[in-house]
């Protein structure tokens, strides 16, 4: 009844054929058209792209790529990457592992399933995390803990203020226990930020679940989500099983987490830039010189 | 020490007869006194937590409970806490902490409960405070695993600054049974999962995650409860020597690093 606890998440699609960051794969025709998962309205590519990959339909909040993210919220050209050549060993000696994530840097030109560095936003000194579920479902292995712990150290000893953005299906299986001790390494980053009197604030974005939902991504001094994001801890399949019948449609979504007091705000995508700016002023954040 | 594999341990600590903390709580411990409720939401029975002596000496024992029978893991859901056991765990270890007495965590189970409730009241979030909450506790934390340490619900309460293990005792991601459902959508896989995910109390001590390996009796702690709380016993009252001469300082710094320093990357 465990199945699937820290595990890859399967979306809430589950009944159409394919998942929500690579909506246009297959069934429409080259990149012209977006097909929206949740209420299957087409629009064009475009307008879809334009309006930061949210459904023009439905407001749907896509999975985006690191990349896209930092270019919607830090101002340009002010990302400094930390520890970018980092990557991950093969600490239970798991079969294929080194290939899988050999293909997939090739395939996603990522190294592992987070970036971390310095930046600005509307001229604010920040440090920034950004998790990419491209990435084995952005798990949480040796490089995304070591990664966020330094970030989160950082932050602490430059006094800023931290910006994650959490996306994973949990804890990586790959790397057996030693993923799961990185859930203890990042809180107690956490924890000495906390101590320090520095500011956290998550934003939760497509899926929030397992693992990272039980360590830092529940901790942020604010706490904010994407609409209709999925957040939750044991995946739905798991619960379902446990409760023989189907969960409501809106179960484990961002509104239904906030309804529940666990999560702050939610906050269209286009809106978060200037929310996190006015956040970290409130915090006393003070604009530097250009 | 243990030839066995993994999976033979998995029968092991799954022997209807293999002590519980219902068994050891009286042989470890004098004066226990259970302590109830998260004064948030309930009590919950997968989490027992109490005040005692272990050798004259206070202390505060927080468990997880698995039943002997139908009735006790009825009453304990099969060791499988919601948000309000570890609520309380968290609850009690601050007082703990108030009195300056060193906290003892037992770890025995298969994980967190999934289920609508646990979800509604917040189960990520409860294991994610108590992660980081234990992490800059100002009070000595030894964790022991007594049979099964499930993923973030056994991790709940082992943010220590020890861990041992019962000898045949394991600690997971996730338990084999869903490691194999997610690896190989088939959960009957799970012996095959249990020797390929190095779980067994050696192979945490190579990965640098559990300090000390506690023996059993030969053929298992079923054998002799007993003999095993004298063996937990030994182990304790060395641990919380070994502890309890550290300033708090130093205490919390060690086992900041304790954690810091696990995953294995290259750059």
């Amino acid at each position: 009844m465990l199945e699937d606890l820290f595990s890859v998440v399967k979306t809430r699609f589950n009944d159409d054929d394919k998942s929500p960051q690579k909506p246009n794969k297959k069934d429409i025709p080259s990149d012209l058209m977006f097909k929206c998962p949740r209420c299957r309205s087409v629009s064009f590519m475009d307008d879809f792209v334009a309006n930061a990959k949210v459904c023009p339909s439905c407001g749907y909040h896509s999975r985006i790529s690191a990349k896209e993210r930092l270019d919607l919220t830090v101002d340009k050209g002010s990302f400094i990457e930390f520890d970018k050549n980092m990557v991950s060993k093969n600490p239970i000696d798991f079969p294929d592992y080194d290939e899988k994530q050999a293909a997939l840097r090739e395939k996603t030109k990522l190294k592992d399933a987070i970036i971390t560095g310095e930046a600005k936003i509307r001229g604010l000194r920040v440090v920034i995390a950004i998790m990419d579920s491209r990435y084995m479902m952005a798990s949480m292995g040796s490089v995304v803990g070591e990664k966020l712990t330094r970030a989160f150290e950082f932050a602490t000893k430059e006094k800023l203020p931290i910006i994650v953005f959490t996306a994973s299906g949990g804890a990586r299986m790959q790397e057996g226990i030693v993923s799961l001790m990185q859930m203890a390494k990042t809180n107690g980053a956490v924890a000495r930020h906390n101590e320090a009197g520095g500011l956290y604030i998550t934003v939760m974005t497509d899926p929030t679940t397992g693992g990272v939902t039980a360590s830092f991504a529940s901790l942020g001094d604010i706490i904010i989500a994407e609409p209709k994001v999925l957040i939750g801890f044991a995946g739905r399949r798991v619960i379902e099983g446990t409760i023989k019948q189907r969960l409501p449609e809106d179960f484990q979504s961002a509104e239904f987490l906030m309804e529940k007091g666990f999560v702050d705000m939610i906050v269209e995508r286009r809106k978060i830039r200037r929310t996190i700016a006015h956040l970290i002023k409130l915090h006393g954040g003070v604009k530097e010189d250009e | 020490m243990s030839e066995l594999s993994a999976s033979q341990r998995l029968d092991l600590i799954r022997n209807k007869y293999r002590p519980t903390v219902r068994d050891y709580i009286p042989l470890l411990f004098d004066d226990f006194f259970e302590l109830h409720g998260d004064r948030h939401y309930g009590d919950d029975g997968a989490i027992i937590g109490g005040i005692c002596y272990f050798k004259g000496t206070p202390v505060t024992v927080l468990a997880q409970v698995k039943g002997r029978n139908l009735n006790e893991n009825k009453a304990s859901n099969f060791a499988m806490p919601h948000p309000e056991g570890y609520r309380k765990a968290l609850r009690l270890a601050h007082q703990a902490e108030k009195f300056h007495r060193p906290v003892i965590c037992l770890i025995d189970t298969p994980g967190a409960f999934c289920g609508i409730e646990a979800e509604e009241r917040g189960q990520g979030e409860a294991i994610s405070r108590s992660i980081m909450e234990f992490m800059t506790l100002k009070t000595p934390v030894i964790s022991i695993v007594l049979g099964e340490g499930g993923s973030g619900g056994a991790l709940a309460l082992g943010v220590c600054d020890e861990l041992a293990m019962l000898e045949n005792a394991i600690y997971s991601v996730i338990s084999p049974r869903g490691f194999a459902s997610i690896l190989w959508k088939d959960a009957s896989r799970e012996r095959e999962a249990c020797d390929i995910m190095k779980i067994t109390a050696e192979d945490l001590v190579s990965l640098q995650v559990c300090e000390y390996i506690i023996p059993e009796p030969d053929g298992g702690a079923h054998n002799s409860a007993e003999e095993t709380a004298e063996n937990i016993s030994k182990y304790l009252e060395g641990a919380l020597e070994r502890k309890l001469q550290k300033s708090i300082d130093e205490l919390l710094n060690e086992r900041y690093n304790k954690f810091r320093k696990i995953g294995e990357f290259d750059e």
